[in-house]
Protein backbone atom coordinates (compact mmCIF):
# COMPACT_ATOMS: atom_id res chain seq x y z
CA UNK A 1 0.00 0.00 0.00
CA UNK A 2 1.34 3.18 -1.42
CA UNK A 3 1.88 5.79 1.73
CA UNK A 4 -0.57 8.37 1.35
CA UNK A 5 0.72 12.33 1.78
CA UNK A 6 -1.02 14.15 4.31
CA UNK A 7 -0.66 17.76 6.27
CA UNK A 8 -0.55 15.42 9.43
CA UNK A 9 2.82 15.55 10.37
CA UNK A 10 2.43 19.72 9.77
CA UNK A 11 -0.43 19.67 12.36
CA UNK A 12 1.13 17.52 14.97
CA UNK A 13 4.14 19.79 15.01
CA UNK A 14 1.69 22.79 15.65
CA UNK A 15 0.33 20.13 18.55
CA UNK A 16 3.34 19.28 20.02
CA UNK A 17 5.15 22.99 20.44
CA UNK A 18 1.39 24.15 21.72
CA UNK A 19 1.82 21.45 24.72
CA UNK A 20 4.87 22.48 25.23
CA UNK A 21 3.73 26.73 25.23
CA UNK A 22 0.72 25.14 27.43
CA UNK A 23 2.67 23.13 29.90
CA UNK A 24 5.26 26.15 30.43
CA UNK A 25 3.25 29.42 30.42
CA UNK A 26 0.09 28.42 30.74
CA UNK A 27 -0.42 27.88 34.97
CA UNK A 28 1.42 30.84 35.87
CA UNK A 29 -0.46 33.08 33.28
CA UNK A 30 -3.81 31.59 34.66
CA UNK A 31 -2.72 32.41 38.37
CA UNK A 32 -1.39 35.98 37.60
CA UNK A 33 -4.60 36.85 35.14
CA UNK A 34 -7.75 34.31 36.41
CA UNK A 35 -6.50 35.00 40.26
CA UNK A 36 -3.86 37.21 41.25
CA UNK A 37 -4.83 40.03 39.52
CA UNK A 38 -8.41 40.10 39.31
CA UNK A 39 -8.48 39.04 43.27
CA UNK A 40 -5.71 41.98 44.41
CA UNK A 41 -2.76 39.48 45.05
CA UNK A 42 -0.53 41.45 43.36
CA UNK A 43 -2.00 45.33 42.16
CA UNK A 44 -1.29 46.09 38.79
CA UNK A 45 -2.72 49.16 37.62
CA UNK A 46 -4.91 48.77 34.25
CA UNK A 47 -3.50 52.29 32.94
CA UNK A 48 -0.23 50.33 33.62
CA UNK A 49 -1.12 46.97 32.38
CA UNK A 50 -2.66 48.78 29.09
CA UNK A 51 1.08 50.40 28.60
CA UNK A 52 2.85 46.74 28.92
CA UNK A 53 0.80 45.13 25.90
CA UNK A 54 1.41 48.11 24.07
CA UNK A 55 4.70 46.90 23.45
CA UNK A 56 5.14 45.09 20.15
CA UNK A 57 7.76 42.32 22.00
CA UNK A 58 4.68 41.73 25.16
CA UNK A 59 2.53 41.53 21.78
CA UNK A 60 4.77 38.95 20.13
CA UNK A 61 5.01 36.94 23.16
CA UNK A 62 1.22 36.98 23.73
CA UNK A 63 0.28 35.86 20.42
CA UNK A 64 2.91 32.96 20.94
CA UNK A 65 1.29 32.02 24.56
CA UNK A 66 -2.54 32.33 23.11
CA UNK A 67 -1.96 30.78 19.86
CA UNK A 68 0.25 27.59 19.54
CA UNK A 69 -1.32 26.39 22.40
CA UNK A 70 -5.15 26.58 20.42
CA UNK A 71 -3.50 24.29 18.30
CA UNK A 72 -2.45 22.03 21.04
CA UNK A 73 -6.36 22.06 21.69
CA UNK A 74 -7.54 21.96 17.93
CA UNK A 75 -5.20 18.56 17.76
CA UNK A 76 -6.51 17.12 21.04
CA UNK A 77 -10.39 18.07 20.52
CA UNK A 78 -9.84 15.98 16.53
CA UNK A 79 -9.42 12.90 18.83
CA UNK A 80 -11.59 13.23 21.69
CA UNK A 81 -14.27 13.78 19.13
CA UNK A 82 -13.08 10.63 17.03
CA UNK A 83 -12.17 8.37 20.00
CA UNK A 84 -16.08 8.44 21.37
CA UNK A 85 -17.20 7.51 18.16
CA UNK A 86 -17.70 10.26 15.64
CA UNK A 87 -14.99 8.53 13.60
CA UNK A 88 -17.89 8.97 10.35
CA UNK A 89 -17.22 13.04 10.57
CA UNK A 90 -13.10 12.75 11.00
CA UNK A 91 -12.64 14.83 7.71
CA UNK A 92 -15.46 18.06 8.38
CA UNK A 93 -13.97 17.45 12.21
CA UNK A 94 -10.50 18.03 11.41
CA UNK A 95 -11.02 20.69 9.19
CA UNK A 96 -13.61 22.51 11.80
CA UNK A 97 -10.98 22.15 14.64
CA UNK A 98 -8.14 23.14 12.98
CA UNK A 99 -9.98 25.93 11.25
CA UNK A 100 -11.45 26.84 14.60
CA UNK A 101 -7.44 27.18 16.18
CA UNK A 102 -6.25 29.24 12.69
CA UNK A 103 -9.54 31.65 12.94
CA UNK A 104 -8.08 32.05 16.89
CA UNK A 105 -4.81 33.34 15.38
CA UNK A 106 -6.34 35.56 13.00
CA UNK A 107 -8.45 36.93 15.92
CA UNK A 108 -5.51 36.95 18.39
CA UNK A 109 -3.55 39.00 16.26
CA UNK A 110 -6.42 41.34 15.61
CA UNK A 111 -7.01 41.74 19.27
CA UNK A 112 -4.09 42.30 20.50
CA UNK A 113 -3.21 45.52 17.73
CA UNK A 114 -6.47 46.88 18.72
CA UNK A 115 -4.24 47.63 22.29
CA UNK A 116 -2.20 50.94 22.16
CA UNK B 1 -2.52 9.16 16.75
CA UNK B 2 -1.66 8.04 13.21
CA UNK B 3 -4.57 7.68 10.53
CA UNK B 4 -6.95 4.65 11.22
CA UNK B 5 -6.18 2.26 8.37
CA UNK B 6 -8.55 1.84 5.53
CA UNK B 7 -11.51 -0.47 6.70
CA UNK B 8 -11.09 -4.02 4.90
CA UNK B 9 -14.44 -6.16 4.19
CA UNK B 10 -13.90 -9.43 5.90
CA UNK B 11 -12.17 -8.05 9.47
CA UNK B 12 -13.48 -7.33 12.81
CA UNK B 13 -13.94 -3.78 13.54
CA UNK B 14 -14.96 -3.32 17.26
CA UNK B 15 -17.42 -0.74 17.99
CA UNK B 16 -16.73 1.11 21.10
CA UNK B 17 -19.77 2.61 23.17
CA UNK B 18 -19.09 6.47 23.26
CA UNK B 19 -18.83 5.66 27.35
CA UNK B 20 -15.53 3.19 26.95
CA UNK B 21 -13.25 5.64 28.86
CA UNK B 22 -15.56 5.18 31.53
CA UNK B 23 -14.93 1.67 32.32
CA UNK B 24 -11.22 1.59 33.54
CA UNK B 25 -8.92 4.18 35.66
CA UNK B 26 -6.42 4.24 33.20
CA UNK B 27 -8.97 5.10 30.26
CA UNK B 28 -10.62 7.62 32.35
CA UNK B 29 -7.29 9.51 33.03
CA UNK B 30 -6.51 9.29 29.60
CA UNK B 31 -9.59 11.22 28.60
CA UNK B 32 -8.88 13.87 31.25
CA UNK B 33 -5.47 14.30 29.96
CA UNK B 34 -7.23 15.04 26.48
CA UNK B 35 -9.94 16.95 27.79
CA UNK B 36 -7.18 19.55 29.82
CA UNK B 37 -7.05 21.09 26.62
CA UNK B 38 -10.32 22.06 26.02
CA UNK B 39 -10.05 23.96 29.37
CA UNK B 40 -6.59 25.49 28.51
CA UNK B 41 -8.02 26.75 25.24
CA UNK B 42 -10.94 28.58 27.58
CA UNK B 43 -9.07 30.41 29.55
CA UNK B 44 -7.22 31.28 26.76
CA UNK B 45 -10.18 32.78 25.22
CA UNK B 46 -11.21 34.15 28.23
CA UNK B 47 -7.42 36.11 28.11
CA UNK B 48 -8.07 37.09 24.41
CA UNK B 49 -11.81 38.60 26.04
CA UNK B 50 -9.35 40.56 29.07
CA UNK B 51 -7.20 42.05 26.04
CA UNK B 52 -10.10 42.89 23.90
CA UNK B 53 -11.60 44.89 27.20
CA UNK B 54 -7.79 46.18 27.70
CA UNK B 55 -8.25 47.65 24.17
CA UNK B 56 -11.17 49.46 24.76
CA UNK B 57 -9.13 50.95 27.43
CA UNK B 58 -8.64 51.01 31.07
CA UNK B 59 -11.86 51.17 32.67
CA UNK B 60 -13.13 48.48 30.80
CA UNK B 61 -10.18 46.22 31.74
CA UNK B 62 -10.80 47.05 35.42
CA UNK B 63 -14.81 46.85 34.95
CA UNK B 64 -14.16 43.17 33.29
CA UNK B 65 -11.45 42.13 36.22
CA UNK B 66 -14.18 43.18 39.13
CA UNK B 67 -16.27 40.57 37.10
CA UNK B 68 -13.86 38.11 37.72
CA UNK B 69 -14.28 38.64 41.74
CA UNK B 70 -17.20 36.79 41.81
CA UNK B 71 -17.33 32.80 42.59
CA UNK B 72 -18.63 31.72 39.81
CA UNK B 73 -15.67 32.86 37.90
CA UNK B 74 -13.29 32.32 40.61
CA UNK B 75 -13.81 28.49 40.77
CA UNK B 76 -13.63 28.82 36.57
CA UNK B 77 -10.35 29.77 37.15
CA UNK B 78 -9.38 27.66 39.48
CA UNK B 79 -11.27 24.45 37.52
CA UNK B 80 -9.04 25.74 34.68
CA UNK B 81 -5.73 25.72 36.67
CA UNK B 82 -6.69 22.01 37.61
CA UNK B 83 -6.18 21.04 34.44
CA UNK B 84 -3.63 23.14 33.51
CA UNK B 85 -1.31 21.48 35.85
CA UNK B 86 -2.56 18.83 34.93
CA UNK B 87 -1.78 18.99 31.67
CA UNK B 88 2.28 20.25 32.64
CA UNK B 89 2.72 17.07 35.02
CA UNK B 90 1.19 14.86 32.04
CA UNK B 91 3.38 16.87 29.55
CA UNK B 92 6.88 16.99 31.20
CA UNK B 93 6.55 13.37 32.83
CA UNK B 94 5.90 11.87 29.25
CA UNK B 95 8.86 14.50 27.63
CA UNK B 96 11.84 11.98 28.64
CA UNK B 97 10.27 8.72 27.23
CA UNK B 98 9.88 10.68 23.98
CA UNK B 99 12.60 12.45 23.65
CA UNK B 100 16.22 10.70 24.46
CA UNK B 101 18.64 13.40 25.27
CA UNK B 102 22.26 12.26 24.83
CA UNK B 103 25.76 14.37 25.94
CA UNK B 104 28.18 12.88 23.84
CA UNK B 105 28.40 9.37 23.95
CA UNK B 106 26.19 8.89 27.32
CA UNK B 107 22.63 8.80 27.74
CA UNK B 108 21.21 11.39 30.23
CA UNK B 109 18.76 9.27 32.47
CA UNK B 110 15.23 9.34 31.83
CA UNK B 111 14.34 10.57 35.54
CA UNK B 112 16.79 13.62 35.37
CA UNK B 113 15.82 14.93 32.23
CA UNK B 114 12.36 14.66 33.85
CA UNK B 115 13.56 16.22 36.97
CA UNK B 116 15.41 19.00 35.01
CA UNK B 117 11.85 19.90 32.83
CA UNK B 118 10.01 20.67 36.15
CA UNK B 119 12.79 22.59 37.73
CA UNK B 120 13.13 24.57 34.22
CA UNK B 121 9.04 25.15 34.36
CA UNK B 122 9.22 26.46 37.98
CA UNK B 123 12.18 28.93 36.73
CA UNK B 124 9.95 29.83 33.77
CA UNK B 125 7.02 31.14 36.24
CA UNK B 126 8.78 32.59 38.15
CA UNK B 127 10.74 34.77 35.84
CA UNK B 128 7.01 35.49 34.33
CA UNK B 129 6.22 36.59 37.78
CA UNK B 130 9.47 38.71 38.11
CA UNK B 131 9.25 40.54 34.78
CA UNK B 132 5.61 41.34 35.03
CA UNK B 133 6.05 42.66 38.86
CA UNK B 134 8.88 44.65 37.02
CA UNK B 135 6.81 46.13 34.77
CA UNK B 136 4.32 46.49 36.99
Amino acid sequence: MAAKRTSEPFWWGLFSVGGVVAAFLVPVHLVLHGLAIPLGWISVSPARMQVIVANPLIKLYLLVLIALPLYHWAHRFRFILEDIGLRSLRAPIAVLCYGAAVAGTVFALWVLLRVW
Amino acid sequence: MTEPRARRPGLYYPKLPTTWWLRNPRYFAFMIRELSSVFVAAFLVVLLIQLWELGNGPDSYAALLQKFRSPGWIVFHAVALAFALYHTVTWLNLTAVVQEVRLGERQVPPWLVTALSFVGWGVVSLVVLFLLLQMS
